[in-house]
């Protein structure tokens, strides 16, 4: 009883001294203004002071607030009223009384930092209700890495099975861990999405506020989180598990810490969406017929594919990987083998945390850095896992990548806005058709 | 800092609107996974389908609020169906994972544009409460004495909302000394020996995911009518995890649990934000440390925190009872 609670008091601490570090740091750059899905406490748009407003945001695809640009309001093709956008990339509109009002973004305004990106539409149709205010996104991409209109479908099957694959990775990168740590403790760990936006909070902090050079960064980034998950299971897990908490129990427990510790990341990082200095607005190249993707791109894909390969040689080939698969097989028999199960679930958190780490970095490179990155994907990660069967390490690669190519190819055929939709809908399918996954092994899970 | 406001606001925080919304969740939840052991973790869904039952029905189709009640209702005992048939044969934390995609499901669909016809998308809909409040029999005037002075709008949800949450108070202690409620905790405590017993435990535990699920959809109404809009995002997934820390503070498997255990959370909760907002304004924190943004933030992660020790320390909450708590994975 007691230890646990040191154990845990020891790892809020152990958090706090690694976020108030950045959080001084954090205070000297403006913070952006709160995303507006932060938690039950968003509101819409609002009435601001003074009437209805239309908040008009302009970013790019990678997320990068764009500033100076002109957004015009019209309304039945009159010039109503224009603005600029602020720091943030948000022009607010004023709008004289509700009704149907056309938003457009003037596309010869807009500044350095957005050179040679498109809008997807440069007007956007919307109509003001009494009372309530509208926001629109304008999302700037460079041409050809949107889904195109202009592209024939068998162009954009290929470039979405290109940014299906890509997106597979990071799932796959994340979804290891989370399934070897259910494998070996039974534990449904929630709290792993916060472990995949550590990775990228360390990293952001290592390069952008320490200043160090991002390879570098993501390499510190990568042994914080490795440090952090051996943390997470020295001071709260393994005191439980030697207790006799039950699965159910520590389920929420890990529910509980997911809760605190993305706002915790809220608290200090703030709202919005940042990227790594340096990392925006890449051009894309064409590296196939049809299919455009950055460099940035293509070397996290071979990053994350080598990194694939060398954990799954080490879990078939090493001592320690087949102790692993051992324990996460049976490990009461694994224990009476020989196998020293503590040392081999530790080696699971420590691995596992700087894999879902290095997914966070990746994805911080793809869509940008914020506090809820990793539970934004958290769902589809454990889709992945138990689509491939849950406890098992080639199952969740492979269940990530057929959800990641399902995320994105499902965009032909469904909105863009609806795409995590699919997966999920999935997910709860495989678990009326196969519940124990592609290559889990039939037993008992109802 | 005026520690007078701060404790009255506290005070009157026990019989507020949210400790009503979250007493009937979590009174529904206590259903579901107080007596029957069913870790469902889309309960903001049920809420979600209450609220948007009665905003689509009045604002989009321009019926009277009864309707979007029966609809609401309706839609609920659906929702729980579909849900129900493929997830309710799984183990526990399946069944959890399944739960929790299903409630995203519907608050993705409910902020999409696609269906933005029906839902008002991510603004959500308003102006749909009026039929409600013309039926408020109070005329004009505060209501109430000392903290809990209230105008005759308030005063009628509020007064709406507490007999709702009696009745199903009332209501849960019927049926759990029942045969049923008493085949319920059986299945809670050893499912194959109900099932040898010749009970259906299948139909048993969907009967309890449709009745919590309508008692969650009552907590919507109450939601939506008495903050007269809905915004998807307001049925997110803390929602349900804020359900579950009401539902364990108070104690769950017992009656009134859940009830003591909103009033409880919402003035601990309406007391730490007071004081920190008053410490902030009397400048006793420190530049850079804490600003009145990031009190809402504290919050959540003072749940988040209470949910940890909580399950840890006291999985029985106040009043309940250890071995009555279906914890062990199953």
């Amino acid at each position: 009883m007691r230890r646990a609670a040191t154990a845990l008091v020891a790892l809020v601490l152990a958090v706090m001294a690694v976020v108030v570090g950045s959080s001084a740091a954090t205070a000297a750059t403006p913070a952006p203004a709160p995303s507006a899905s932060e938690g039950t406490t968003a509101q819409a748009g609002g009435a601001a002071a003074g009437g209805l407003v239309i908040n008009a945001r302009v970013r790019t695809q990678e997320g990068d607030d764009v500033p100076g640009a002109t957004v015009d309001l019209l309304q039945g093709g009159a010039e109503v009223s224009t603005a600029e956008t602020d720091a943030q990339g948000t022009a607010q509109l004023q709008v004289p009384s509700p009704g149907d009002y056309v938003v457009r973004l003037d596309v010869d305004s807009l500044p350095a930092v957005a050179e040679g990106l498109e809008p997807r539409e440069a007007e956007i149709s919307t109509s003001v209700q009494e009372g309530l205010g509208r926001t629109v996104a304008f999302r700037l991409s460079e041409p050809g890495t949107d889904t195109g209109a202009a592209a024939s479908t068998g162009d954009q099957v290929l470039q979405r099975v290109a940014t299906g694959l890509r997106f597979g990775l990071v799932i796959a990168l994340g979804a290891i861990g989370l399934s070897l740590i259910f494998g070996t403790t039974g534990l449904t760990n929630f709290a792993h999405s916060e472990l995949i936006t550590f990775g990228a909070l360390s990293t952001y902090f290592f390069t952008a506020i320490a200043g160090l050079p991002f390879l570098l960064a993501a390499a510190f980034g990568l042994v914080a989180s490795a440090a952090f998950g051996y943390l997470n299971d020295r001071g709260l897990w393994q005191p439980l598990r030697r207790r006799g908490t039950g699965l159910i129990a520590m389920m929420i427990v890990s529910i509980g810490l997911s809760l605190f510790l993305r706002y915790l990341f809220l608290y200090v990082f703030g709202g919005g969406v940042r990227t790594f200095p340096g990392y925006a607005g890449q051009a894309g190249v064409q590296v196939l017929p049809g299919v455009l993707l950055r460099p940035l791109d293509l070397w996290t894909m071979g990053l994350s594919a080598v990194v694939l390969v060398v954990v799954a040689f080490a879990l078939v080939k090493t001592k320690l990987g087949k102790a692993t698969r051992a324990v996460s097989d049976n490990p009461a028999l694994a224990s009476a083998s020989g196998i020293d199960v503590d040392r081999v679930i530790r080696t699971v958190w420590i691995v596992g945390s700087a894999l879902a780490g290095l997914s966070g970095i990746v994805l911080g490179l793809q869509q940008g850095i914020s506090f809820q990155m990793g539970f934004q994907i958290l769902l589809l990660v454990f889709a992945a896992v138990t689509l491939g069967g849950l406890g098992t390490a080639f199952g969740a690669v492979l269940g990530s990548i057929i959800v990641g190519l399902f995320v994105e190819l499902s965009t032909l055929v469904i909105p863009t806005e609806l795409q995590n939709l699919g997966a999920l809908v999935i997910l709860i399918l495989i678990l009326l058709v196969r519940p124990q996954g592609i290559l889990g092994r039939a037993q008992r899970i109802g | 800092m005026d520690i007078g406001s701060i404790l009255s606001n506290a005070l009157a925080a026990a019989i507020g609107l949210d400790t009503i919304i979250y007493a009937l969740a979590a009174l529904g939840l206590n259903i579901q996974f107080g007596y029957a052991g069913l870790l469902n973790f889309g309960q903001a869904a049920f809420v979600a389908i209450g609220s948007y039952g009665i905003a689509s029905m009045v604002t989009i189709a321009g019926l009277p609020f009864g309707v979007g009640i029966v609809v609401g209702l309706l839609a609920s005992v659906l929702f729980a169906l579909l849900l129900g048939i493929p997830t309710l044969r799984l183990r526990a934390d399946y069944l959890a994972i399944a739960t929790i995609a299903a409630s995203e499901v519907v608050r993705l669909l409910a902020r999409s544009n696609s269906l933005g016809a029906y839902t008002g998308g991510s603004n959500g809909l308003t102006g749909f409460a009026e039929g409600f409040y013309d039926l408020n029999p109070f005329p004009a005037g505060t209501y109430g004495f000392g903290p809990f002075q209230n105008n005759e709008r308030t005063t009628w949800i509020f007064l709406v909302g507490w007999v709702l949450v009696a009745l199903v108070a009332l209501a849960t202690w019927a049926i759990m000394r029942s045969p049923w409620g008493r085949v319920l905790k059986g299945i809670r405590e050893d499912e194959d020996a109900v099932r040898a017993l010749g009970k259906n435990v299948y139909a048993y535990k969907m009967q309890a995911l449709v009745l919590g699920g309508l008692v969650g959809t009552l907590s919507g109404f109450v939601f939506s009518l008495g903050r007269a809009a809905v915004q998807p995002d307001n049925y997110a997934t803390a929602f349900t995890f804020f359900t579950y820390t009401v539902l364990l503070l108070g104690g769950a498997a017992r009656v009134l649990g859940p009830v003591v255990g909103a009033a409880i959370f919402w003035v601990v909760l309406s007391l730490t934000d007071g004081l920190l907002r008053g410490a902030i304004a009397a400048g006793w924190v420190p530049d850079g440390l804490m600003t009145t943004t990031q009190v809402g933030q504290v919050r959540f992660m003072l749940v988040g925190l209470a949910l940890m020790l909580l399950m840890i320390y006291r999985p029985q909450g106040i009043f309940g009872d250890r071995r009555e708590l279906a914890l062990d994975g199953r």
